[in-house]
């Protein structure tokens, strides 16, 4: 009976904390200049410069699915890694660590109001790249391809939740810790090429950014004339995602709660301008 | 918590060690500073009481709300809520409590009223059916029904405050914390709340919350009892009555004067006769007197005329809790007098 109220807690939590995410962020109209309209900016200069060095048109669609994907790191960054952070600030963080509910419910919800808020970003980006730069997809299997693109949210959303903690902790100021991220992560991961480029080491450190994988995988079935290119078989890549994800997500729980303890114990990390 | 204590503090002690900054800390002394937030306090609030903590800006109020709420551990002493130790399971003292601090800015802007209090129902696992008819019943109570549907950005900082303080009520809590819940509204949205306050304690008996204040009147209008704190300590807790009792024999006294050349100088010499405040209102001096003997008002009067003052006014009145504070600690509520 217990089990079952704390479950139903539990599930309630994340949806409505995930409520927010999903609607507030559609309702301020500039994300389809920022978050459609300037990545589809950003897509078109890579496709000029593949196209005028004469690569293989698959290039045009790793960029276009490198685009689409940024939409979920900037998401992670700002509003999963840094959103604990700014909770505080806004005066959200004591409620939520008053409420009789899990925190690991409260990052679930954000993660997943995240994802579902950022997908409608990401398809617009993939949905209008396609067909502004007419990229051919050759998709080879299907469960495989939803298999990696679920398991590289689930351990890139478990990496902003292992973060968020991390901000609090360290990082007084949040905004210089995600643009201190932001553009290294967009290099490492071969949001633009692939990864291999960076050579087998740089690539391997790389992998533990779960977009890195992510994109490899991706890339390998929607592209399968450009194997040449990949970093790792999918299958290796997949199982490395899972482990991530099992890494980042019990690391987040971990982190939550040791921030909680700090937080009880020097009075300092729920109060604002700290 | 059956003949139940819902709050039980003992020797509840909580220091801050703040680090001082690079280049600031003065040779030979540690570089760490601490600060006593709370020292020694016993506290028992059985349930069903509205209790009242009452003291300046500062007093240590909050920080008692913090431990209490399981917010901050306590350095010393221990505290249990509805019978449940805060340090040892502050989960289980998380489902008997909710807390509403005054000047708070939760919620998110892009979502409505309605929305931001719905979100707050599922964490505390209420229905959504459950939650919305609470909802409405609130935002009728605090006023704010034709704002349901505005989002809280459009909200000015009364509107929000009241939103915030029906928030608190929304999971209706066997033992609520208010933190200032009145601070910066005006008088009639005031009003409103602490009727409601009262009304919702009648409602049920076994419903405990403790408040915190630096308004007197606010404390001697809903408390049945109010603990008076300074500097983190508990200096007095009784009904409010009895507490003014304790000013019987002495005299509170409001003198008004114009020409004082110099106010420290008079204050100093009042003093010798009971505490006192002192502050500059519409252009001439109000001295709150707080006198021991009764008969110590000739001396007062004469004293003023020996400062070269002319008295405009001079009412003698009912002693208030606010000069209780003034009676123990030499200076008022709001900090002046010292």
């Amino acid at each position: 009976m217990r089990l079952r109220r704390e479950g139903a807690l539990f599930l309630r939590t994340v949806i409505g904390r995930a409520y927010p995410r999903m609607v507030g962020l559609q309702r301020e109209k500039s994300w389809l200049v920022f978050d459609v309209l300037l990545p589809l900016l950003q897509v078109s200069a890579f496709v000029f410069i593949y196209r005028a060095v004469q690569a293989p048109p698959e290039f045009t669609g790793f960029v276009v699915l490198g685009g689409a994907m940024t939409a979920y790191w900037m998401n992670v960054l700002w509003n999963m890694a840094s959103q604990l952070y700014w909770e505080k600030e806004t005066g959200n963080l004591e409620i939520y660590m008053v409420a009789p509910t899990s925190r690991m419910a409260i990052l679930l919800g954000m993660a997943l109001g995240g994802m579902v808020a950022t997908t409608v970003r990401a398809a617009a980006v993939l949905i209008l790249g396609t067909l502004l730069f007419r990229v051919e997809i050759a998709l080879t299997d299907a469960p495989a391809l939803v298999g990696v693109f679920l398991l590289t949210l689930v351990a890139l959303y478990g990496m902003g939740m292992l973060l968020s903690s991390l901000y609090l902790l360290f990082g007084r100021e949040a905004w210089h810790m995600s643009n201190l991220l932001q553009e290294p992560v967009y290099l490492l991961s071969g949001l633009y090429f692939p990864v291999r480029s960076l050579g087998a080491w740089a690539a391997a450190g790389a992998s533990l950014i779960p977009m890195t994988l992510g994109l490899d995988a991706m890339r390998q079935l929607l592209f399968p004339a450009m194997t040449d290119f990949a970093f790792l078989p999918v299958h290796y890549e997949l199982a490395i995602l899972g482990g991530l994800s099992i890494l980042f997500v019990g690391g987040a729980r971990w982190a939550l709660a040791y921030m909680e303890g700090v937080a009880r114990r020097q009075g300092r990390l729920t109060v604002r301008g700290q | 918590m059956s003949m139940s204590l819902a709050v039980k503090t003992e020797n509840l002690g909580r220091v801050f060690r703040l680090k001082r900054r690079e280049g600031k800390t003065p040779r030979g002394e540690p570089a760490r500073k601490e600060v006593v937030a709370l020292s020694g306090v016993d506290l028992e609030v059985p349930a069903g009481e509205l209790f009242g903590v009452l003291g300046p800006n500062g007093a240590g109020k909050t920080t008692l709300i913090k431990v209490l709420n399981t917010l901050l551990s306590p350095t010393s002493g221990r505290a249990r809520v509805a019978g449940v130790d805060v340090c040892e399971n502050p989960a289980e003292v998380r489902r008997h409590i909710g807390v509403v601090s005054g000047g708070e800015t939760s919620g998110y802007g892009l979502l409505t009223v309605e929305e931001n209090l719905w979100m707050f129902t599922q964490f505390y696992g209420l229905s959504s059916r459950e939650g919305k008819r609470r909802i409405a019943y609130l935002l009728d109570i605090v006023g704010l029904a034709d704002r349901a549907k505005t989002k809280i950005y459009h909200l000015s900082t009364g509107m929000r405050q009241k939103m915030n303080f029906a928030r608190g009520f929304l999971t209706d809590p066997e033992i609520l914390f208010l933190d200032e819940p009145t601070l910066g509204l005006d008088v009639q949205t005031s009003r409103l709340l602490r009727d409601f306050v009262r009304r919702w304690m009648e409602e049920q008996r076994e419903r405990t919350i403790l408040l915190t204040t630096h308004y007197m009147q606010e404390a001697d209008e809903l408390c049945g009892r109010v603990a008076i704190i300074d500097q983190g300590t508990i200096l007095a807790c009784d009904r409010p009555a009895a507490l003014k009792r304790k000013l019987q024999g002495s005299s509170a006294v409001r003198l008004q004067l114009v020409g004082v050349e110099d106010p420290q100088g008079l204050a100093e010499r009042l003093r010798e006769l009971g505490a006192l405040t002192l502050s500059e209102v519409d252009g001439h001096l109000e001295v709150d007197l707080i006198l021991e003997r009764d008969n110590a008002i000739q001396r007062a009067l004469g004293m003023v005329g020996e400062s070269g003052g002319e008295i405009v006014g001079l009412q003698k009145r009912e002693p208030t809790l606010e000069d209780v504070f003034i009676a123990l600690v030499g200076r008022g509520l709001s900090g002046e007098g010292r």
